[in-house]
């Protein structure tokens, strides 16, 4: 009796989770699909399969300048990525580690600033960009995002429970700070940078706001920024195909990302996941 | 040996690049857009004019405003509320010893890792009038329900997609919260009869109060910020019929195609204030239910 009662709900809970996974796959499975249809067949309505197997969409968009925009994406994401990890890990670090005057202090006022809307911030921030004369210019996105104070704490959070015993016998051992820092305490906290580094790089994969701020010239666009310009001159021809294919492509070198290194970006028993 | 000072500079060597790209990049910035507030700026003429509050004065004449205003807030009515439900209710299946659950995981995440532009071109075309939503509605039910070019539609695509993409993100984290809740307050519960449900309301809700202020409060900032969809989906103009203007979409129309900076800055302060009052009224009342329940 309680045995199947029990099962009964196990079935229940399967197919609530399978239903829910099919249900997140099926706008990829009909872009997809989309993707490999003939224009023609997209504007007269269609069925869910093409009806004839084309890959036309696929050669419009690599006779577009898309693949400049995902050279540019992939400079400017791994670009800003490393100093990302520099920058928030040795200030993660110095919050967590060093006993300096003024870091509480310091502490409180990140905690007060992560809060300010990104809003707030938008415009005064095109303002100093444009005064540095960086409009248009990769280094726009790079430097106003070579930081992230949501990183530093979760850096911090770490460097609090990382064993001391480590950087003390690399002391003796003669290493100064710094060269502890680079060559002992880095590559101990492998993991924690690992998942800093896939979410920064797709997060300045996925931007869309800063680009469509920043750059202006179609040579320049990020891939998203380039997606939409791409989106905007097929869309009347409801050439859906090559829209979709565009779409398709900007996933992949997260999607490939996201396979291998799976277990840094679903944590969901220890301490980095998430900055909470 | 003086090593507090030693101290106190290796900190700060430490934490130089970051407070100087901090400095230049959000402090600059926020002090600066406290004064491009009470000013007229006009970026092409170069010119600047002292007004005073005026720009928060014409903010409430606007017909514009309010149109985004009450855009934004039935978005974040709908969106927070769902979205916390679903993600926590598949948190909870996964969370039964569930076989597979990687994989659940892994296929249940992708929607997370799309850009808001891909993942708004595909539900753009999901939800045209020749897609597959729109299609597959009027055949079941004979209706044909154009989304994307009906005022009162356009937004739910918008808020269909996010709830799509943010889901998966909170459920982590809920799931996370529920690994770290103490078999023994399980074991406890059911030796005194209580039934799933009451051990779902009993223990699993007040035990997951902190993630859930978590979750809520993320999904409130997020919502109240929405950009990305609505200048896509709008081609950057809020249409239809301003149905997709959203409060962030109002300040960039207005700093980037009226060139008026001081007034679309002074609305992204409005906008900060309110998300500031709304999520500390929302953490007071669900912290008043945890006394409470």
């Amino acid at each position: 009796m309680r045995n199947g009662k029990s099962s009964k709900m196990k079935a229940i809970v399967y197919a609530l989770l399978i239903g829910y996974s099919l249900l997140t796959l099926v706008p990829f499975l009909w872009s997809i699909l989309t993707s490999f249809k003939t224009t023609a067949e997209i504007a007269s309505g269609g069925t869910f399969f093409p009806q004839e197997w084309s890959t036309a969409g696929y050669e419009k968009v690599f006779d577009s300048q898309l693949p400049t925009w995902v050279m540019n994406s992939l400079f400017v994401a791994l670009v800003t990525t490393l100093i990302n990890l520099v920058v928030n890990t040795m200030a993660g670090y110095a919050l967590a580690r060093i006993d300096f005057k003024g870091q509480k202090v310091l502490f409180s006022a990140l905690l007060a600033l992560i809060m300010i809307p990104s809003q707030v911030t938008m415009i005064p921030l095109y303002i100093v960009v444009s005064k540095l004369g960086l409009v248009d210019s990769h280094w726009s996105i790079i430097l106003t995002t070579m930081f992230n104070i949501g990183y530093i704490f979760m850096m911090r959070q770490f460097f609090v429970n990382f064993p001391r015993d480590v950087e003390e016998a690399a002391t003796m051992d003669g290493l100064s700070r710094i060269g502890t820092f680079f060559r002992v305490v880095l590559p101990n906290a492998k993991a924690a940078v690992a998942t800093q580094a896939v979410f920064v790089f797709m997060g300045v994969w996925n931007e869309f706001m800063k680009p469509l701020l920043f750059i202006s010239s179609p040579d320049r666009y990020m891939l998203t920024q380039g997606l939409n310009a791409l989106a905007k001159q097929f869309k009347n021809a409801t050439a859906w195909d090559v829209i979709m294919a565009g779409s398709l492509i900007s996933i992949i070198p997260i999607f490939i990302i996201y396979i291998i290194l799976n277990k840094y970006f679903i944590q969901t028993n220890n301490q980095t996941a998430g900055v909470k | 040996m003086n090593s507090k000072r030693h101290q106190n500079l290796q900190g700060y060597s430490f934490m130089m690049p970051a407070l100087l790209a901090i400095l230049f990049f959000t402090i600059v910035p926020v002090v600066y857009a406290f004064f491009l507030m009470f000013f007229k700026v006009d970026m092409l003429a170069g010119t600047r004019n002292f007004i005073g509050l005026d720009n928060f004065g014409k903010i409430f004449e606007d017909p514009k405003f309010w149109a985004s205003f009450y855009n934004t807030f039935k978005y974040v009515l709908v969106v927070v509320p769902i979205q916390t439900i679903i993600a926590l209710a598949l948190a909870a299946l996964l969370n039964n010893k569930v076989k597979f659950s990687r994989g659940f995981l892994t296929v249940m995440f992708i929607p997370t890792l799309t850009s808001s532009s891909a993942m708004t071109l595909i539900f753009m075309w999901l939800f045209n009038n020749n897609g597959l939503v729109v299609n597959t509605i009027d055949d079941l039910f004979g209706i044909r329900l154009e989304f994307l070019t009906d005022p009162s539609l356009a937004l739910t695509v918008i808020m269909i997609m996010n709830i799509f993409s943010t889901v998966p993100h909170f459920m982590i984290v809920f799931l996370s919260g529920l690994q770290d809740i103490p078999d023994s307050l399980y074991e406890a519960a059911s030796l005194d009869g209580a039934s799933a449900f009451k051990q779902f309301r009993h223990v699993t809700v007040p035990q997951i109060m902190p993630i859930t202020f978590y979750v809520v409060t993320m999904g409130l900032v997020g919502c109240f910020q929405i950009f990305d969809q609505a200048f896509i989906i709008s081609n950057g103009t809020g249409g239809p019929q301003n149905s997709t203007l959203t409060f962030s979409l109002y300040i960039y129309q207005l700093a980037f195609n009226s060139n008026d900076m001081g007034r679309a800055t002074a609305l992204a302060f409005v906008l900060g204030a309110i998300i500031f009052t709304v999520t500390y009224i929302v953490n007071k009342l669900l912290k008043a239910d945890e006394v409470n329940g």
